[in-house]
């Protein structure tokens, strides 16, 4: 007789902690052949304005971070995700159908990538910030900062590889993050965000929503307290909609659909700068 | 249009400048300028500027006749005098600019060696400075800023942008490193009345070092020193249809943001507008720069140097009559030192001369425009009536032209509405606060991010509020200072992108 397996539903990852849907909804994720693998977790509105609030209070701190210490914070998780490669890999092969060869290209770039954004945190201020030589006698210098709270929209696919490379020059830097994962593939994003909850990534810093993409959008691009959004979809319609919401608070919006995820150009320093502001600071000279 | 200082009581005349509310007459004045001798104008000169009586739009390296045929008057806001006629440009003429623009980019422009285009504004920027002072008096004449400003601040840092930007043609490959950066396009670029000159010159000098080229639309108040820059494009031999000139109103600024052949937009003006330009673009590719209001905190300390803050506070918020985005609007004062403060502040303002713009001792002109000083009166009035105290010196103002006396109110509280909305004119709202925490929860409590002050003799704090301001700009124990080199440009809805510095070029360049 076959032993009979053991169903899990994968939850939300909201300010550390892992709640259900407070809609209490959910969806059934299903192999490429039609099989059911497991359920996920169908995010609300009030799931997405719950990671806000735990984005917002996250970033207190995780901004105020030594640059060294998020470094060592973001390599800690490339740690995490070495160390349990295998079962995400295995999670990228039944969701998609790819072979496990495949898989763990994925999931071996979406590491190294990691450990090479996190070697960006304390150095991208140098490479583009800058002392600035005014012709009046003030010392004038300008430092790039996080710009809050930024919504990250995955595509599709590479889900964890798109993941990994839109999240990591976001949250580098200070910022933290709302993700709305892969809609097809939720199960490696939602693995990612377990791994994650045991790296020493503060909650709050990184959240993930799973569910349908285009039911979040207006709320995403309606709310207030939202700074910016890094829409990596690639969904020309819900672009659309995203960019509307500059027109209400001007949050900051880019779209970040990359041609292929597995270029070394999808490793882009320059993203780091979608998510920061440049703050100009003058003083006189003088005795 | 003499004014004086006079201990003067309240006129009739006077009152009706704020009419309605109480105005607290200054009883202890220590400084007295005024009254001990007969002043004596210093007017610069400005008949020997000759002002032809219309002014076309300036397409294609010529100046062309809107095809409408209208054209609408340009006046001085100091005297309500006609100074000329202005071309109204609509979408029809847009659409021929940025034609020539594109001709321009793709034949010409984009294809010449970064060293040439250099050499080009470098020429450009010499003709300004050998034209600076005729520049200077008709700006002040267009806009009613005072001379003293055009001449010193503006015009010296509108040449000073173009040779800036100038060197940076040819070494834009070492501004982006790893990448290698591409002109857009045609950048369309709309401007404010506030700087007009020094805005075209802080969009037009980037976006041409970086091979783009360009559709400019100055303010419908003040077109006259852009079209005057146009003639100086003729002079230096800039290729035809490099920058195209766009005289006219709203309705023109919108015909370049929905222009299908422009490639991005940076526009410099109220928050209002520039959410609407945000959604004009939505489902385009178009990119897009926003320099949008402020409402800057200007925080001192009590161990700051209180005579150069009272400096620096004037400077905030009276430089330019307040028509500044980044002007130090609210001013947080520590609560052990305010009464000395407003003491300072009140002596202060008794000494700035109001009046006529074009006079070297003005310190405060005319107000830009009518809409304006209405709206100035509007939101003093409601201060008033939420029960802010009003102090403005005992002065005359001239019988004609837009005026507004150089004021501050005491007792506002944050949410008042002259502590929220931007003014944007000679008025600042003075506040409190006991502990630095407090101060800076106060500065950050508004939508706006562009800019703010901090004055303390203490190094180490100044870093730590610096740090903890969500502003673009902050000037520390100084204010109000610009330069080519330093980027400048707002967090939250104050905008977003920076103009000037190695930064500004992002704006203007695309990455390969």
């Amino acid at each position: 007789m076959n032993r009979l397996d053991v169903k899990k539903t994968y939850k939300l990852y909201i300010g550390g902690k892992f709640p259900r849907s407070e809609s209490g909804r959910y969806l059934a994720a299903k192999s490429p052949a039609g099989q059911h693998l497991d359920n996920f977790a169908h995010a609300s509105r009030k799931d997405f304005r719950d990671a806000v609030v735990a984005a917002r209070v996250a970033v207190e701190g995780w901004g105020k971070a030594s640059a060294y210490n998020r470094g060592q914070i973001l390599y800690r998780a490339a740690e995490m995700l070495q160390n349990r490669a295998g079962e995400l890999v295995n999670e990228i092969a039944r969701s998609t159908g790819v072979t496990s060869v495949k898989a763990k290209r994925e999931v071996t770039l979406a590491i190294d990538r990691l450990v090479h954004f996190a070697g960006w945190t304390d150095k991208y201020q140098q490479v583009f910030g800058s002392v600035n030589p005014v012709a009046s006698s003030h010392f004038d210098f300008t430092t790039p900062e996080p710009t809050g709270v930024a919504v990250v929209l995955a595509p599709d696919e590479p889900a964890l590889l798109a993941l990994v490379s839109l999240v990591a020059p976001v949250v580098l830097s200070g910022n933290t993050a709302i993700v709305v994962a892969s809609e097809k593939f939720p199960l490696p994003a939602a693995t990612f965000a377990e791994i994650l909850a045991t790296s020493d990534l503060p909650g709050g810093v990184v959240n993930l929503l799973t569910g349908k993409r285009a039911e979040l959008v207006p709320h995403i691009a309606s709310h207030m307290d939202v700074n910016a959004i890094v829409d990596g979809a690639g969904d020309r319609e819900l672009a659309a909609k995203l960019q509307a919401g500059v027109a209400i608070n001007l949050k900051r919006y880019f779209n970040r659909a990359a041609a292929d995820w597995f270029s070394a150009r999808a490793e882009e320093p320059y993203r780091i700068l979608d998510t920061v502001e440049f703050k100009t600071a003058w003083h006189p000279i003088g005795v | 249009m003499k004014t004086k200082t006079k201990a003067v009581k309240l006129s009739a005349k006077r009152a009706m400048v704020t009419p309605g509310h109480p105005v607290v007459p200054l009883k202890d004045r220590r400084l007295n300028f005024g009254d001990k001798w007969d002043y004596a104008p210093a007017p610069e000169d400005f008949k020997s500027y000759v002002i032809a009586p219309r002014h076309d739009l300036f397409i294609n390296g010529k100046f062309t006749a809107p095809h409408s045929g209208k054209h609408f008057d340009t006046i001085n806001p100091a005297t309500e005098e006609k100074i000329t006629e202005i071309a109204l440009g609509d979408a029809e003429d847009v659409d021929i600019a940025v034609k020539a623009a594109r001709r321009a980019y793709e034949k010409v422009w984009s294809k010449m060696p970064g060293r040439e285009r250099g050499k080009y504004l470098y020429r450009i920027a010499r003709i300004i400075q050998e034209k600076a002072r005729e520049l200077a008096v008709l700006e002040t004449m267009d806009g009613g800023k005072p001379i003293k400003e055009t001449r010193d601040v503006d015009l010296p840092i509108v040449a000073a942008h173009f040779f800036y930007h100038a060197g940076w043609a040819d070494k834009l490959q070492y501004a982006f490193p790893g990448r290698t950066p591409r002109p857009l396009g045609v950048v369309g670029q709309i401007i404010p009345w506030n700087f007009p000159l020094l805005m075209a010159a802080w969009k037009i000098a980037p976006a041409l070092a970086c091979g783009n080229t360009v559709v400019i639309k100055p303010s419908k108040t003040t077109s006259l020193t852009l079209v005057r820059l146009a003639q100086i494009f003729q002079e230096a031999e800039l290729p035809e249809g490099v920058v195209n000139v766009i005289t006219g109103v709203g309705e023109t600024g919108t015909a370049i943001v929905k222009h299908p052949d422009v490639n991005k937009i940076a526009f410099t003006g109220s928050t209002e507008i520039g959410k609407q330009l945000a959604q004009m673009i939505v489902g385009t590719d178009k990119r897009i720069t926003l320099e949008l209001g402020g409402k800057a905190a200007n925080i001192v300390f009590e161990d700051a140097p209180i005579d150069q803050a009272i400096e620096g506070i004037i400077a905030g918020i009276y430089f330019n009559m307040g028509h500044v985005c980044c002007a130090g609007s609210r001013l947080l004062v520590q609560e052990s030192i305010y009464p000395k403060v407003v003491k300072k502040l009140r002596d202060r303002i008794q000494t700035l001369r109001i009046g006529n713009p074009l006079d070297k001792n003005t310190d405060i002109g005319a107000i830009n425009n009518k809409p304006q000083l209405e709206k100035i009166r509007e939101l003093v009035q409601s201060g008033a009536d939420e029960g802010a105290e009003i102090v403005q010196p005992v002065c005359q103002l001239p019988e004609r032209g837009y005026w507004y006396p150089p004021t501050f109110l005491t007792g506002v509280t944050a949410s008042h509405r002259v502590a929220q909305e931007e003014i944007f004119g000679p008025v600042l709202s003075v506040m409190t606060f006991r502990t630095p925490e407090e101060a800076v929860e106060r500065a950050n409590n508004t939508p706006y991010g562009l800019s703010a002050g901090v004055w303390t003799d203490k190094g180490s704090k100044i870093f730590k509020i610096v740090n903890q301001l969500r502003a673009g700009v902050v000037w520390a124990n100084t204010y109000n200072k610009f330069d080519p080199t330093s980027p400048f440009g707002g967090y939250k809805e104050s905008g977003f992108g920076r103009e000037g510095g190695v930064q500004g070029l992002a704006a203007y360049c695309r990455l390969d």
